[in-house]
């Protein structure tokens, strides 16, 4: 067994968004680049789902997509909102009711797996475990930048998971937790915001210099920085170029992954997320379950051209299928 | 996200309610990546002209339903779809006159998981 290649739909958000693809064009998108895994966040395809349960012939709908294209559904994504309620948080039992519930979604699709929300408490996690087990699915805790695997919270988690028991928690690592290099995409929609050229020269040597995001923002205050400028140095804080390795420790919970990309050249590489480096630490750590595109170059280009999400999953996937040739066979 | 894609293009419309009151809507997409329940949505704030419409003074109708801003927040039981052209209707005391207006509209979201209240707007120049 290999690592797979899936796709998450969030990736075509722009083209949905405007209706100028639906869930067909999706799901054959993905079957003709070779990526058999569909991931979906749920309130996202399924128009009504929470508020209004799933209907049976969207349902429907979905399981005779998957048959005539040959994909595998692999994870609905839930929110849990947890404030819906204004001024108050969700009762601990109405979160984890709430969560029953996707887990009778994920169900209904045919899903094997969950994306938790990284915020969520690892106890509602563990309270909704043996509904999980029940349903035969796996939660899986989203661990995303600006959180990692070292982190106190994410460590938290892990001994919840541990001193529970269950095999049905586990983590979903974003690979945008191992942001390399501050993405090109990102310094051109500051720079059209408004970021005097300097101040984003600087801001990117100083990603790539590793210096601490609270320095870089008051380096910039200091260099006249307003506005812009301050939320280019502010992205610092919410992204970080993470050891890669350290997925080592948890692979008997890392069930998928999340192949989080920000734009990927016409030479098949994403220059500011190290995809050879990763494929090499999942083959090390016998990963051999997904890696699903979550293509999210959209909101960084969409105010300068015309976003083509499709393009843009299909190179990183041709990326992926050569990187796991390579390495992970 | 979407910011420039929140007003729909050619959507100004001139609205009379059942009230008998006037005024002007627009149809208009959450910039979101997926939908969102009612009672998450904090505000709608639609400038015309450069006159901020006061909340009392604003609708949010979809799908044969209207609330108030106000009402919204404790609408638990619907929500607006991801992608989902939902009229935004600003009432004013005076008719809007026919031709070129510049609409804003600007929508604050409460969203469990993030350590902020985003608020994200277009503005667009629409003919009534």
């Amino acid at each position: 067994m290999s690592i797979k290649r899936g796709v998450s739909l969030y990736s075509f958000q722009h083209e949905t968004f405007l209706g100028k693809m639906n869930l067909e064009d999706c799901i054959r998108t993905c079957a003709e680049i070779g990526a058999f895994g569909i991931e979906v966040i749920g309130e996202q395809s399924f128009w009504g789902y929470p508020e209004q349960p799933a209907k049976t012939s969207d349902i429907e709908h979905w399981h005779a997509l998957m048959e005539k294209y040959g994909t595998t559904p692999v994870s609905h994504d839930f929110m849990l909102d947890y404030k819906r309620y204004k001024g108050r948080l969700m009762p601990f039992d109405e979160q984890v009711a709430s969560i029953r519930r996707d887990i009778d979604f994920a169900r209904q699709l045919g899903a094997p797996f969950l994306r938790a929300l990284v915020s969520i408490d690892p106890e509602v996690l563990v309270a909704a475990a043996p509904y999980a087990e029940e349903a035969g699915v796996k939660l899986l805790l989203e661990v995303h930048a600006p959180l990692h695997f070292d982190h106190p919270w994410i460590l938290r988690h892990a001994e919840a998971y541990d001193k529970c028991g269950s095999d049905a928690l586990g983590f979903l690592p974003d690979m945008g937790m191992f942001l390399d290099k501050f993405p090109q995409v990102w310094k051109a929609r500051f720079i059209r915001n408004g970021v005097p050229q300097k101040i984003a020269d600087y801001v990117e040597k100083a990603y790539e210099d590793r210096v601490l995001s609270e320095y870089v923002i008051q380096n910039v205050r200091e260099m006249g920085g307003t506005g812009p400028a301050i939320a280019m140095a502010e992205s610092l804080r919410h992204n970080a170029a993470y050891e890669p390795k350290r997925m080592l420790a948890h692979m008997n919970r890392i069930h998928n992954i999340h192949g989080k990309f920000y734009e990927m050249t016409d030479d098949l590489v994403e220059p500011s997320i190290p995809y050879e480096d990763i494929i090499k630490v999942l083959s090390e750590g016998g990963y051999n379950g997904y890696i699903c595109s979550e293509y999210e170059g959209n909101r960084w280009v969409e105010d300068a051209q015309e976003v083509d999400s499709v393009t843009q999953v299909s190179r990183q996937q041709k990326m992926l299928d050569t990187l796991i040739s390579q390495y992970a066979k | 996200m979407f910011d420039n894609k929140i007003i729909v293009e050619d959507s100004l419309a001139a609205e009379q309610l059942a009230d008998g009151r006037t005024g002007v809507s627009v149809l208009a997409r959450l910039p979101y990546y997926r939908g969102l329940g009612l009672s998450m949505v904090e505000n709608i704030q639609v400038v015309i002209d450069g006159k901020d419409i006061d909340r009392e003074n604003v609708r949010f109708a979809v799908r044969g339903n209207m609330w108030t801003l106000d009402e919204m927040e404790t609408e638990y039981g619907d929500r607006w779809n991801f992608g989902e052209k939902a009229k935004v209707i600003a009432l004013t005391d005076s008719p809007v006159t026919k031709g070129e207006h510049e609409v804003s509209v600007a929508i604050t979201m409460r969203v469990s998981y993030l350590p902020f209240v985003p608020t994200s707007g277009d503005v667009k120049t629409l003919v009534l």
